[in-house]
């Protein structure tokens, strides 16, 4: 029964997403002119395509961030059992963190965490 | 076949599926509604802090701004850029207001009592209630990302990665700062969570550290207040929406601020109780969905008076914020939580 619910409120905001799109598209006049539809860059001719290539930095961080995140993904079904689990528990996730925060410590030592 | 539909509407079937459409409805519309209100909220609330009147030309003390907005919104040209990869710039705005919208759905909200009925506002009830928010709120860079980059324009190329960098940062730090939380509570249910809080105590004092964490992590999170760099205007123009207009920009625009009410709406229940009256106080007659609406309107005042004392952080600052001090100092939280409650004290 809740998870009807939960299927027609998907499909709900899924209808409302989509009209706004359509309902949009149905209203707004459309006039194309081939200045108007340039990129736009502060009103000059755009110099060159936006396909460059970016700073390693932003690679950096996303390689980080999977790092830690499947970290906390594994913290949760400990922390719920944790009151079950006792002080033992803690001196275990304890020893879990501290690998990782040696790395966290490595990354921040190597600069990694920088951004002149 | 009209003796078949009657039977199939009083059926069960039919009847779940009525009351969950009529969920569905008060829920996305009250959020529209919340969403318009925290626009026109916003500009009045900046334009008091700087000596302005604000919006007060549509009706009375601008209340019917929200809605000639959206009607301008409705009416303006939609332009999509001749160099823009099109299918992926249409379907980015889409994706950027979907996940924000989908989180409502699991917010105790509360019940609502009309007559001899009650209707629950809370879609489903999940026991893996925080994990579906941390699903959704990772899945808001897509369409932030994918807007930069198919409008093919250096500003929102670079707004877009600036967003999902900074955006992915701090979701470590709000995944890790609300482990207190599921440790002292034991379920990942915000139902439970909120159950437990009223009946023993909230647990803003109790896990303060993972209150300041989340809530600086979440206006990061947000793209807001001074952490508001993916659309810093005066470098970036408009960041990784310069290229929308007419209702896609808008759309990004109601993701943001639907997230931003859904997020006050989490806090609120994490760390205040939810629907739970403040200092203990026995006044059964106010219905639970209004405490939670006052304390996300103190949220959402919260975020917009920070935006308007602070100034915009520069990029280095914010990155290096949140991997040096909010990360280490959220991993604290959990050792101290748990140290605390081995002895016994929460």
């Amino acid at each position: 029964m809740q998870l009807l619910h939960f299927v027609i409120f998907v499909l709900f905001c899924l209808a409302l997403a989509g009209g706004i799109l359509v309902v949009s598209a149905l209203f707004g006049n459309r006039q194309p002119h081939a200045v108007k539809d340039d990129t736009y860059e502060c009103g000059l001719p755009p110099i060159h395509s936006a396909r460059v290539s970016f700073p390693l930095r932003f690679v950096v961080v996303a390689l980080l961030f999977i790092l830690f995140d499947v970290e906390v993904a594994f913290v949760y079904p400990w922390a719920v059992l944790y009151r079950k689990l006792g002080p033992l528990a803690m001196v275990e996730m304890g020893a879990f963190l501290l690998v990782l925060v040696i790395g966290l410590v490595y990354v921040w030592k190597r600069g990694g965490l920088d951004w002149e | 076949m009209i003796e078949q539909l009657k039977t199939f509407i009083t059926g069960e079937l039919g009847i779940a599926i009525g009351i969950g459409l009529l969920k569905s409805l008060i829920v996305v519309v009250g959020a529209l509604l919340l969403v318009a209100y925290a626009t026109l909220a916003e500009r009045k609330i900046w334009s008091w802090f700087q000596s302005r009147i604000g919006p007060n030309r549509v009706g009375p003390w601008g209340l019917l701004q929200p809605i000639a907005d959206g009607i301008k919104f409705l009416m303006k040209e939609d332009i999509i850029p001749r160099n823009a990869d099109k299918p992926l710039y249409i379907l980015a705005p889409f994706l950027a207001m979907l996940p924000a919208l989908l989180i409502f759905a699991v917010i105790p909200f509360g019940e609502l009592r009309l007559g001899g009925y009650v209707l629950d506002l809370q879609i489903v009830e999940v026991n893996i209630g925080v994990l579906y928010i941390f699903a959704l709120s990772s899945l808001g860079v897509y369409g932030i990302v994918l807007g930069g980059w198919a409008s093919n324009n250096k500003y929102s190329l670079l707004g877009g990665l600036r967003a999902a960098s900074q955006m992915i940062s701090y979701e470590l730090v709000l995944g890790l700062s609300i482990i207190g939380v599921v440790m002292t509570t034991g379920t990942l249910s915000l139902r439970g969570i909120v159950d437990w809080q009223q009946q023993r105590y909230i647990l803003l004092l109790p896990q303060f550290l993972g209150f300041v964490c989340f809530l600086i992590a979440m206006v990061a999170e947000l793209n807001r207040g001074p952490f508001d760099l993916p659309e810093a205007e005066t470098e970036l123009t408009g960041g990784y929406h310069t290229e929308y207009s007419s209702m896609k920009f808008a759309m990004f625009f109601m993701g943001e601020y639907a997230a931003m009410i859904g997020g006050s709406a989490i806090i609120s229940c994490l760390f205040l109780g939810g629907g739970k009256a403040p200092f203990g106080w026995q006044l059964s007659f106010v219905p639970g969905p209004a405490w939670l609406f006052l304390k996300m309107m103190a949220f959402i005042f919260f975020f917009m008076w920070i935006k308007a004392t602070f100034p915009r952080v520069r990029y280095d600052q914010l990155m290096s914020f949140g991997w040096k001090f909010l990360l280490p100092l959220a991993l604290f939280n959990v050792l101290l939580t748990g140290v605390l409650i081995s002895a016994g004290v929460l």
